[in-house]
């Protein structure tokens, strides 16, 4: 079994140039997956990979995915973190992969809050 | 945990806590001696001396936002129900080395599990560090350094969602390919079972 050859690399560069070429503008919003044990025991990966397909899908550059560390408040992980620039963050709880996918069309695409998903409400 | 490439991502994560910039991940298969092993490196800031002895204990842990440290301890237990244990050598300043077995045939044992989406989770969520994955089947490999990503034709943004996405399906392809073996043999299969 080969390593990632030049030309597998190039096949992914040409599907995303595009992309890449608008990305030179600034990040607006911010996507962080808290990921610690208890997050990733709880299904992070799954919301982080919906968030991946999702973000990518909507060809939005200036939005960006981050992982991070447990936020602390164990029991109501996966937890995720909106954090547009100029706003406070939002902290959405027991996310799965369907609530991301909402959380993605309707808060960073419409720049509605979910309320119903957010932690502490 | 229910695969073993959580586990992966948890200890990964736990490096990445640690200040690495650089991890490798090893998962190795053997058919022939029954065993699986993964490990994971990193040139963290590693463990300090007093803590070494107890990494199994959930109630130890160096953080300071809650009281316990679970993921070494669910990985020692996951190992060991399945006739296998984890080592982790540490040196402080340098590193640390966890690595874990496991019968591969065992009935406890979970499953490998969605390697490629571990793998996009650390690279999008870290860009700045490197990974290196080796994967190797009963002597076939398969290899993704995201130092190649980042070096060759002109490189590959990877804290780019669409990217990580792609380099993900790739990935999952080749992990795919080599699970599947291209030289499945019947009589090797069965010989040391």
């Amino acid at each position: 079994m080969p390593k990632l050859t030049v030309e597998d690399l190039k096949h992914i560069k040409a599907k995303t140039a595009t992309a890449m070429a608008l990305r030179l503008g600034e990040t607006r919003a911010t996507i962080t997956v808290h990921m610690g044990t208890c997050g990733i025991a709880a299904g992070a990966r799954e919301v982080m990979k919906a968030l991946l397909g999702e973000v990518a899908a909507a060809e939005r550059p200036d939005v960006r995915v981050l992982a991070a560390g447990c936020l602390g408040t164990c029991a109501s992980e996966p937890n995720v973190t909106v954090a547009f620039k100029g706003s406070e963050p939002v902290v959405y709880q027991k996310m799965d992969p369907a609530k991301i996918r909402q959380v993605v069309q309707r808060h960073i695409l419409n720049g509605e809050v979910l309320n119903e998903f957010v932690l502490g409400k | 945990m229910r695969e073993l490439s959580l586990h992966i991502l948890d200890i990964a994560e736990n490096g990445i806590a640690a200040g690495a910039d650089h991890l490798l991940i090893r998962v190795e298969e053997s058919g022939a001696s029954d065993r699986l092993m993964l490990s994971v490196e990193d040139n963290g800031r590693g463990i300090p001396p007093e803590k070494i002895n107890h990494i199994e204990d959930p109630f130890v842990t160096t953080r300071k936002n809650r009281r316990v440290g679970l993921g070494l301890s669910l990985l020692a237990t996951a190992a060991k129900r399945c006739e296998g244990d984890i080592t982790v050598e540490a040196r402080p300043g340098k590193g640390t080395r966890v690595a874990a077995s496991f019968r591969r045939s065992h009935v406890d044992r979970a499953p490998l599990g969605d390697m490629a989406a571990t793998l996009a989770v650390l690279i999008l969520g870290n860009p700045h560090i490197d990974f290196r994955y080796t994967h190797r089947v009963d002597g076939r490999e398969f290899i993704l350094d995201t130092r190649d990503l980042k070096t060759e034709p002109g490189g590959l943004s990877l804290d780019d969602p669409m990217v990580v996405h792609r380099v993900s399906q790739f990935v999952r392809r080749a992990l795919e390919e080599l699970a599947a073996g291209p030289n499945l043999s019947p009589s090797m299969e069965g010989t040391d079972a």
